[in-house]
């Protein structure tokens, strides 16, 4: 069978499966492709959804990913099944089954279904509890931020700081609330997590840490210790967990999310990886050879990036020629835009030892700090400092030494 | 070729300047600078890296 018999089977419908579509016909795929996703609604993209769609300066309609809108199945000649579920994979049979017992039979597969966001237990009957993760989540939410509402939002990473910066902005009344003792300590670190959030105080909406969430009912949240704050909204921005239940029974290798190997294939239960089948995005955890980590990254551009990475090796797996593939190795970026501030990550802070501002200052509001682990630079944090930020990524990408990168900043 | 720029869309994110630094600048006024309006057809991989990066999807190809 030539590859361009082949049929190609993606699972999840978001930035990942969409791009991994796009970069399979771009390097020249042929064969029949076949796009699931759990929503009905057509592919969109999901970083406008805390600011501009939950604003209201963006309609449903202006957060697609695809400007072709319902040409888009057309002009990549991609077969959609939206608003299907994906319920198991059986490896050897190289078949999916979805909803209503449907099969979908493949040559290879994409895995892409993302992450969901979690919720706090016995919360789901509440009509006034809301979590940011789907497009009806946001336009549900958005009908709820009216001018002078109160709102509590739970949780101070970086989605729950973008809601709390919109609904702000929207005049209502925002509380943070954050479990740890130091908000974003994971992604940045004691120091500038510490620093970013300081965000909040300053646009005068009350931040309260290491604060448990005991319980939420029809008015609000009560505390441990039973001290209550009433309540119209509460947001709960408190992480995501990746989907792989649907995986459980079959031969993929799962553990915080689908293993793979560095070029994206994904592991079985048993040694080696699975034949034809390559993950990306939220639900794909390897390792970056690059910091010498394994990763599991919720990020736009890791997701945009992987599925591109992916499907190259699906092909060149296919093609039965991987001699030249690359592993995936990428700078890892994000950025959170809050109130008038934009933050923005290149690289990692995992396992840091020693952070420094190279760039502007905490007291402007404005800066660059770098990452050190061991004599290596590993991340390069920017506030509000975009062109001097991007200035590291080359740094980071050939795995520049920590007095390299210091040398640079002098500069 | 002509680098068309959805100046409402842009939000500064820079990964364009990342992946194309020949063709786009973010300045330190927060706004992005095309510095090729209309680049040649050996700048067109670079380009089309530089609108994939792109995460508020705000630069195409006219």
């Amino acid at each position: 069978m030539s590859v361009g018999d082949s049929h190609v089977v993606v699972v999840g419908a978001s930035l990942a499966g969409t791009r991994a579509v796009e970069a399979l016909r771009h390097q020249g795929f042929d064969g029949r492709i076949t796009l699931i996703g759990d929503e009905a609604h057509q592919p969109y993209d999901r970083p406008p959804l805390s600011k501009t769609l939950l604003s209201g300066k963006r309609t449903a309609d202006q957060v697609r990913l695809h400007p072709d809108g319902d040409d888009y199945a057309s002009v990549l000649d991609v077969t959609m099944m939206l608003g299907r579920r994906a319920c198991s994979l059986d490896v050897d049979a190289a078949e999916i089954t979805l909803d209503r017992d449907e099969r979908v039979g493949f040559d290879a597969l994409v895995i892409a279904t993302g992450s969901r966001a979690r919720h706090l237990n016995h919360t789901d009957h509440l009509p006034n509890v809301y979590v940011v993760r789907t497009l009806d989540d946001c336009l549900r939410l958005q009908a709820a931020l009216v001018a002078g509402a109160r709102v509590v939002v739970v949780g101070a990473g970086f989605i729950g700081a973008e809601v709390a910066a919109t609904a702000h902005s929207l005049g209502c009344h925002v509380t943070v609330l954050e479990a740890a003792p130091v908000p974003l300590e994971r992604q940045l670190g004691a120091t500038m997590g510490t620093y970013c959030a300081t965000v909040h105080a300053r646009h005068g909406v009350p931040l309260r840490v290491g604060v448990q969430v005991d319980e939420i009912d029809a008015n609000g949240v009560i505390l441990a210790g039973r001290e209550r704050i009433q309540a119209d909204v509460v947001v709960v921005g408190v992480g995501a967990v990746p989907n792989t239940e649907w995986l459980q029974d079959s031969d993929v290798a799962v553990g915080d999310g689908v293993l793979c190997d560095a070029f994206c294939r994904v592991r079985g239960s048993g040694a080696g990886t699975l034949k034809g089948i390559v993950a990306a995005g939220d639900v794909a955890r390897w390792t970056n050879t690059l910091f010498g980590e394994e990763m599991r990254i919720e990020h736009w551009t890791n997701a945009a990036e992987m599925a591109e990475h992916a499907a190259t090796t699906l092909l060149a797996d296919l093609n039965g020629d991987s001699s030249s593939l690359m592993p995936f190795a990428p700078v890892p970026y994000f950025w959170s835009d809050q109130y008038d501030i934009k933050i923005q990550f290149l690289g990692r802070s995992t396992g840091h030892q020693e952070v420094v501002v190279v760039d502007g200052s905490m007291e402007s509001g404005k800066l660059v700090a770098l990452y050190r682990r061991d004599n290596q630079l590993i991340g390069a944090l920017g506030i509000s400092r975009v062109r001097q930020l991007m200035s590291y990524r080359n740094l980071l990408a050939t795995g520049a030494s920590w007095e390299e990168a210091l040398t640079h900043a002098a500069q | 070729m002509k680098i068309v720029v959805d100046f409402d869309r842009c939000q500064s994110n820079a990964l364009c300047m990342s992946a194309a630094p020949e063709l786009f600048e973010v300045r330190d006024d927060g706004f992005l600078y095309v510095l090729q309006e209309e680049p040649g057809e050996d700048q067109r991989a670079v380009l089309e890296a530089a609108v994939r990066a792109c995460p508020t999807q705000a630069i195409s190809i006219g």
